[in-house]
């Protein structure tokens, strides 16, 4: 199983960073399934198990939430994220529940051309395998540094 | 950061309008004037916020955090004190202490020679003082105790503590009136804060803009569709502003009309909405009352830096720490309290997407701090419109006002003596 697990996470993964940067994100609350949880915290408040994060959803709707908000609501500069992730590891396995973590870089564009490194971190992710492919139930997103760009406008 | 050279005092262009109704756009943009605030507003007689006291709870605790540009050590002795310092060695100026906070601190050491001090910040230790083997050392005439980082005073007002360079200063009840201090209590007072969260947004602007932005009650409901739509904050509801006397404090609240409660629920009010944005889980604005008076949101800042946050029951201190000219940390602290129930808890966590640097109000507010950043540029010699409201400094039930703007330019024009 743990061959299979790490490969489908793998195309898991890809298929998500694509739906962002590619800016489908009316796609991105579909990439949850279950028990949806999706938090953006910093490294320090993960270990300090602080609870609260910079984004918190643990509904679909809310996630479907924060991208029309940002495509109708919310008013920031159009931006656009090129996302390169690490090599998922497997934390653990129980049944058809697999735990990881992977690493990510994320470089932000913006509208006047300006390309900058603007996240670093990790996934802490629940997926459950189901007819071979991996169904991502929780992500947290654990950023590196506690300082955060003023806008954090498109999901991580 | 930190490259201030100092110009020749008349190299300032120091011609500031009449009335408060102005304010010439090179206060944002001039590095003689960034320090002169380092020295004037941040050194001078005003009270800082450094910390919570809960994050102080044991003797042993410590955290470190800036006043301005200046590096500051917090911590709790022995004693159960509260006691700050300055954090820069006496002996060449390292930095004493470079962790953000730890616990079980007996004494900090400095890396570079050695020199170490006591909670309070005394000078305890000077490494080869009496030199080796009767060679070297300090001369006799050196005395510890004349060495020492600056301490700042300390006030504590319903969990804050505040901290001072300045001997001037007055007593913090003196300082922040009764009005900013009943505000206070209603929010914190006689209740045990739990930190939920924590982190800083990286804000593309003057420090100044981001106070502005706090104080302008005539942006809330214009920008921030987010407080429209959902009422939690109009210009229509009840509410108002508080503006102290010296103009540097401020509070802006606004309530549900009781009456009007009265037969349609809140749940049902969202719905009531003019723009045809809705949410497809609207339990992120679900709330409980929590101070039994209505009011659904309350915004306080205190001169200089200082903010504390009452939106629903999303509760947050935030700390201004101006970085450069036109670079600002803003430090947000997000809060519950030991009492609340599990329920209570995921409640201010879901309305914590209201706030931040990804937050549906807060984002736009990180935004167009850079937006009149960049706008200004090639301005210095032009200025910004306050008549909004009129021309005083005054509280009033109206925000629909530019009032505690100008308020802030009272107090900043007084203290830097301009
Ligand atoms: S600079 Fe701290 S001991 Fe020398
Ligand atoms: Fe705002």
């Amino acid at each position: 199983m743990y061959g299979n697990s790490l490969q489908y996470i793998t195309k898991a993964q890809a298929d998500y960073a694509r739906c962002i940067d590619d800016d489908r994100l009316e796609e991105w609350p579909s990439l949850f399934h279950g028990p949806c949880l999706y938090k953006i915290t910093t490294a320090s408040n993960y270990r300090d198990g602080l609870e609260a994060g910079i984004v918190f959803a643990n509904s679909r709707g809310m996630l479907t939430d924060r991208v029309s908000a940002l495509r109708e609501a919310n008013i920031y500069e159009r931006q656009s994220y090129r996302h390169i992730l690490g090599l998922p590891s497997i934390l653990s396995e129980d049944g058809a529940k697999v735990k990881s973590e992977t690493p990510f870089m994320v470089a932000r564009i913006l509208q006047d051309g300006d390309t900058s490194i603007y996240a670093t971190g990790r996934y802490f992710d629940v997926y459950e395998i189901v007819d071979g492919a991996a169904q991502l139930n929780e992500r947290t997103v654990v950023c590196d540094s506690s300082r955060i760009d003023t806008l954090l406008a498109l999901p991580l | 950061m930190n490259k201030i050279v100092l110009p020749p005092e008349d190299a300032r262009p120091l011609n500031w309008p009449e009335g408060l109704t102005r304010v010439p756009y090179w206060v944002f943009q001039d590095q003689s004037v960034y320090a002169e605030e380092q020295r004037k507003i941040f050194q001078g007689p005003n009270w800082h916020y450094l910390a919570l006291e809960v994050e102080l709870a044991e003797p042993g605790d410590f955290l470190t955090t800036h006043i301005g540009d200046t590096p500051v050590i917090v911590t709790r002795d022995t004693d159960n004190e509260i006691y700050a310092f300055e954090n820069r060695c006496a002996h060449r100026g390292a930095l004493i202490c470079l962790e953000n906070r730890g616990k079980h601190r007996k004494d900090f050491s400095c890396v570079y020679h050695a020199w170490n001090y006591d909670p309070q910040g005394n000078l305890t230790g000077v490494a080869f003082k009496d030199g080796i083997k009767g060679k070297g050392g300090m001369p006799d005439s050196f005395k510890m105790e004349q060495h020492g980082p600056r301490k700042l005073r300390i006030a504590i007002v319903h969990g804050l503590i505040f901290g001072s360079f300045s001997e001037d200063v007055p007593s913090i009840e003196e300082y922040l009136g009764e009005e900013i201090l009943n505000r206070i209590e209603r929010v914190l007072g006689g209740r045990k804060a739990v930190v939920l969260g924590r982190f800083t947004q990286a804000l593309p602007n003057n420090w100044k803009l981001y106070m502005e932005n706090v104080k302008d009650s005539y942006h809330a409901s214009i920008l921030h569709l987010f407080f429209t739509t959902f009422e939690l904050n109009r210009l229509s509801m009840k509410g108002g502003i508080i503006v102290d006397e010296s103009g540097g404090h401020h509070v802006s609240y606004s309530a549900i009309d009781p009456e009007a409660a009265k037969d349609v629920d809140y749940a049902k009010q969202q719905l009531r909405s003019e723009s045809e944005y809705k949410l497809a889980d609207p339990t992120l604005l679900e709330s409980f009352d929590e101070y039994h008076d209505g009011c659904t949101l309350q915004i306080l800042s205190v001169f200089p830096t200082f903010v504390l946050q009452q939106i629903q029951n999303a509760i947050a201190v935030r700390q201004i720490v101006p970085r450069a000219v036109d670079r600002t940390d803003l430090n947000w602290t997000y809060l519950g309290f030991a009492d609340d129930t599990p329920e209570q808890r995921l409640t201010r966590i879901k309305q914590g997407n209201l706030v931040g640097p990804a937050g549906y109000i807060s984002m736009e507010d990180g935004c167009v701090g850079g937006f009149v950043q960049r706008g200004i540029a090639g301005a210095s010699e032009d200025q910004a419109v306050l008549e909004m409201g009129g021309a005083e400094a005054n509280s009033s039930e109206s925000r629909v006002t530019e009032a505690s703007v100008r308020g802030f330019w009272k107090a900043y024009r007084a203290n830097m003596g301009i």
